[in-house]
C-alpha cells in the first residue's frame, strides 16, 4: 500500500511574527520555520502504519525552495520518499488541494494523512477538499486511527467528546494532536534522510478564488496600570473599573 | 515559561550545514520534552533517569562519530558538539552520561579494541542496551594518572587486576568498565565486567554537583578476566589521554548549552523583573552583564566551531582542544554566577536552572583536566617548558 502524507512548512510557533511592507504576506526575516506541527502527527501515524502492515510512504508539500526543510525532516523521521510542487506564490486552499490531490493521484497512494490544520493561515480544509477531489473518504480531527484489511476505524474529537466512526480505503485522515507521539528525528535518520532525494516537479495550476487584500497585526495589549498595593487603594480601582474600563 | 529558540547573536548557524542544524534541532527538541521537565526532581533526589538511556540510544546520541557498521550515526565533529550542547543545555549530568558512553568507552573499544570486541560491544553500547564506564583516576592521582597504582599481572588465561579507582561516572549502572591498569610498568586498558568476582562499584554519596548523574567508586581485589578483555591497541598514558581529548571536546561544546540557558533565563528574567518602578534590563549594570554573557557565549560559539572543522580535518591539536574546554568551562560558571545574581534571591531557587548549572560546572571545571591543567598543557605547548612537575 502507498501512503502519501502531505506537510506544510510554516513559521516556528514561537516566532515574533511582524507583517511584510506589502502588509499581504509576513515578514520572513528573523523567523525559524518548521514542520506543521499537526503533520508531524500524521507523519507519525504514516510511518506507523508502514510499519505495521508494510508499504511505501511519500511526503508532499508545496511550497518553495524552504519547503525542502520540511521534507527531509519527515525523510529523516523515515518517510521513503519526497516529492515538492514547487510554487512559491500565493495559492489559497482550493488551488492548493487541486495540486496535492493531482500528485496524490500519480502516487497511487490510497491513504493519505494531513494535519488537521496548518498553524500559518490556519484554513483548517485543504485536508478535506483534498479528499473531496480525489473522491476519497475523509475522516478529520482524528486522535486514534486503526487500520484492518479495507476498514478504517478512527476516534475523531467532537465538542465536550469524542465519537467513534469508521470508514473504508481509500481515505484521507486529518491529524489532531494526541493521536500519536512524533518520533524525533535520529542521528541516524538525519544521515540517511542525506541519501534519499527530493523530487521536483511543476504543481498543476489552478485558479484562486480567494485573495489576500491585507494582513493586519492584532492590537497588542497595553501595559497594565498599579493603582496602589494595600486595601487604600480599593476605591480607586474601584472607580476605575467603572468609569474607565467599564466593567463593572 | 518561554520555549528555548537558541542564543545566536552572530548568526553562527549560517555556518552550519543543513544535518548539523538537525541534529542540534532534534536533540534541542528531545531536551525541552524529556529533560527539562524532569531534571530538578533528579537532581533533588540524587537519581539518574536511567528511563532516557534508550531513548538517548534511539536518538543516535552514543558513539556519534563512529562508524555506521556498529550501528552508530557516523557523523562529523560538529554535529556531535551540537548534539553535546543542547544536551547539557539540559543538565550536565545528562551530557556526561553520553560523553563517558561515546568518548571514554566506545571510542577506546573502537580505537584500541579487536575486531571481536567492537562487534560485541559497540552495537549494544550504540543502543544503550549496555552501559560503561571510564576507571583512570585513583583516590590518589587526578591530575597525575601516570602516576597510578592499579595494576594488572598476567595470570593463565588472562589477567589478574588490582587497585582502586575514584569519581567514576556511571561506575555502579556499569556493565562494562574500561579500566586502566599497569601491566610490567605500561599502562594498559581492560574491560572489567559486571559481576566479575572482586569487583565492585559503590556509589558516591553527598555531591553538592552533578546530582543527576551516578558517580562511584571502583574497587578491584584480584579481579581475574579473562585474556581476551585487554583493549591490545592501547599503549601507555597516551591512550587514555587521547580518550580524554574526545571526551573534552564534547566539554568545549556541551557547557556552551548551560551558558545559553544561564543567559536566557536572566534576559527574560531581568525584562520582567521590576525595581524602582523599572524592569530591571533598563538598568545599566544589568545591561552590562548580559552583554558580557551573550559576548562570551558568541566568542565560545566561534571557537567551537573552528575546533570542530579543524578536529573533522583531523587537524586539531590536544593543545586546542584543552583551550576550549578550559575557556569555555572558566566561563560558563562565570555566566552562571552572574545569571544568578540578575536573578536576585530567586536564582537559588529550583525554579530556575541557573544554580543547577552553576553547582554542575564546578564539577565540569574539574574533571577531564582541570582548569589549571589545561594551562599547563597549553603553556607547554607554547613556551616548550613543562610546567608540571
Ligand atoms: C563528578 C565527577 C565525575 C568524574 N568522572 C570521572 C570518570 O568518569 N573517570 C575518571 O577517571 N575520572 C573522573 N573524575 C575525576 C576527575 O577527572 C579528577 O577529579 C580530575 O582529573 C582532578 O583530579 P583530582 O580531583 O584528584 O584533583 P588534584 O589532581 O588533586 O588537583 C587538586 C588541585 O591542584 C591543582 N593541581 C594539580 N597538579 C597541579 C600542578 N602540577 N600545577 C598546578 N596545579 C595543580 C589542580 O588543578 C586542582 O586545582 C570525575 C570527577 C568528578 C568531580
Amino acid at each position: 500500500m502507498k501512503i502519501a502524507v502531505c506537510v506544510s512548512h510554516v513559521p516556528d510557533t514561537a516566532a515574533k511574527i511582524n507583517i511584510g511592507s506589502d502588509s499581504k504576506n509576513i515578514d520572513q526575516n528573523g523567523v525559524t520555520f518548521v514542520v506543521n506541527p499537526y503533520d508531524e502527527y500524521a507523519i507519525e501515524e504514516a510511518l506507523k502504519t508502514k510499519e505495521k502492515f508494510g508499504g511505501e510512504t511519500v511526503a508532499i508539500s508545496l511550497g518553495g525552495d524552504a519547503n525542502k526543510e520540511t521534507l527531509r525532516k519527515a525523510l529523516a523521521m523515515g518517510i521513503d520518499n519526497a516529492v515538492l510542487l514547487k510554487d512559491s506564490g500565493f495559492r489559497d486552499s482550493l488551488s492548493v488541494a487541486k495540486a496535492l490531490a493531482e500528485e496524490i493521484k500519480t502516487q497511487g497512494a490510497e491513504l493519505v494523512f494531513f494535519g488537521k490544520q496548518s498553524v500559518d493561515y490556519d484554513s483548517s480544509i485543504v485536508g478535506q477538499l483534498t479528499a473531496e477531489l480525489l473522491g476519497y473518504n475523509c475522516i478529520s480531527v482524528v486522535i486514534s486511527f486503526s487500520l484492518d484489511g479495507n476498514k478504517i476505524t478512527c476516534e475523531r474529537e467532537i465538542e465536550g467528546g469524542k465519537e467513534i466512526v469508521e470508514t473504508a480505503l481509500p481515505a484521507l485522515i486529518t491529524a489532531q494532536k494526541g493521536l500519536n507521539e512524533p518520533r524525533y528525528a535520529s542521528l541516524k535518520g538525519i544521515m540517511a534522510a542525506k541519501k534519499k532525494e527530493i523530487i521536483e516537479k511543476q504543481p498543476v495550476a489552478a485558479q484562486n478564488y480567494i485573495e489576500i487584500i491585507s494582513m493586519k497585526k492584532t492590537e497588542s495589549k497595553q501595559a497594565g496600570k498599579i493603582v496602589g498595593t494595600d486595601s487604600s487603594a480599593v476605591p480607586e480601582l474601584v472607580r476605575l473599573l467603572r468609569e474607565e474600563a467599564k466593567v463593572i | 515559561m518561554n520555549k528555548f529558540t537558541g542564543v545566536d547573536y552572530y548568526n553562527v548557524e549560517s555556518l552550519l550545514n543543513e544535518e548539523e542544524i538537525m541534529v542540534r534541532n532534534s536533540v534541542r527538541q528531545f531536551v525541552d520534552d524529556k529533560v527539562i521537565s524532569i531534571i530538578e526532581k533528579h537532581y533533588r533526589e540524587e537519581k539518574f533517569p536511567n528511563y532516557l538511556i534508550k531513548e538517548l540510544g534511539e536518538l543516535g546520541l552514543f558513539g556519534i562519530t563512529l562508524p555506521q557498521k556498529y550501528g552508530c550515526a557516523e557523523m562529523n565533529n560538529v554535529a556531535y558538539g551540537l548534539a553535546m550542547q543542547e544536551l547539557e543545555r539540559g543538565d550536565s549530568g545528562i551530557r556526561s552520561f553520553v560523553s563517558v558512553q561515546s568518548s571514554l568507552v566506545m571510542y577506546p573499544i573502537f580505537t584500541f579494541g579487536s575486531e571481536e570486541q567492537k562487534e560485541y560491544w559497540l552495537p549494544k553500547l550504540a543502543t544503550g542496551e549496555k552501559i560503561g564506564c571510564f576507571g583512570l583516576t585513583e583516590p590518589d592521582y587526578g591530575s597525575n594518572p601516570g602516576g597510578m597504582i592499579t595494576r594488572a599481572e598476567k595470570v593463565t588465561g588472562g589477567y589478574k587486576l588490582n587497585g582502586a579507582k575514584m569519581w567514576i561516572t556511571n561506575g555502579t549502572i556499569a556493565d562494562v568498565a574500561v579500566v586502566w591498569a599497569k601491566l610490567d610498568g605500561e599502562i594498559k586498558g581492560f574491560l572489567v565486567e559486571k559481576g566479575t568476582e572482586g569487583y565492585t562499584a559503590p556509589e558516591m554519596k553527598g555531591k553538592h554537583s552533578l546530582k543527576a548523574s551516578v558517580t562511584s567508586e571502583l574497587i578491584l581485589q584480584d579481579v581475574i578476566i579473562p585474556e581476551k578483555n585487554i583493549l591490545p591497541g592501547s599503549k601507555g598514558l597516551k591512550s587514555p589521554l587521547m580518550c580524554l581529548n574526545q571526551a573534552r571536546y564534547g566539554i568545549a561544546w556541551g557547557v556552551v548549552g548551560s551558558m545559553m540557558t544561564c543567559y536566557d533565563s536572566a534576559l527574560n528574567y531581568a525584562k520582567s523583573r521590576i525595581q524602582f518602578s523599572k524592569p530591571i534590563a533598563a538598568y545599566q549594570i544589568i545591561q552590562d552583564k548580559l552583554v558580557f554573557m551573550l559576548t562570551e557565549i558568541t566568542k565560545a560559539q566561534l571557537l567551537n566551531l573552528q575546533l570542530g572543522r579543524l578536529k573533522d580535518k583531523d587537524e586539531a591539536k590536544h593543545t586546542h582542544i584543552s583551550m576550549a574546554k578550559r575557556n569555555n568551562c572558566e566561563m560558563a560558571l562565570t555566566i552562571a554566577r552572574i545569571s544568578r545574581e540578575i536573578h536576585g534571591a530567586n536564582g537559588i531557587l529550583d525554579e530556575y536552572p541557573v544554580m543547577r548549572h552553576s553547582q554542575n560546572l564546578e564539577s565540569v571545571k574539574t574533571y577531564e583536566g582541570t582548569h589549571e591543567m589545561h594551562t599547563l598543557i597549553i603553556g607547554e605547548d607554547i613556551t616548550g617548558w613543562s610546567a608540571f612537575e
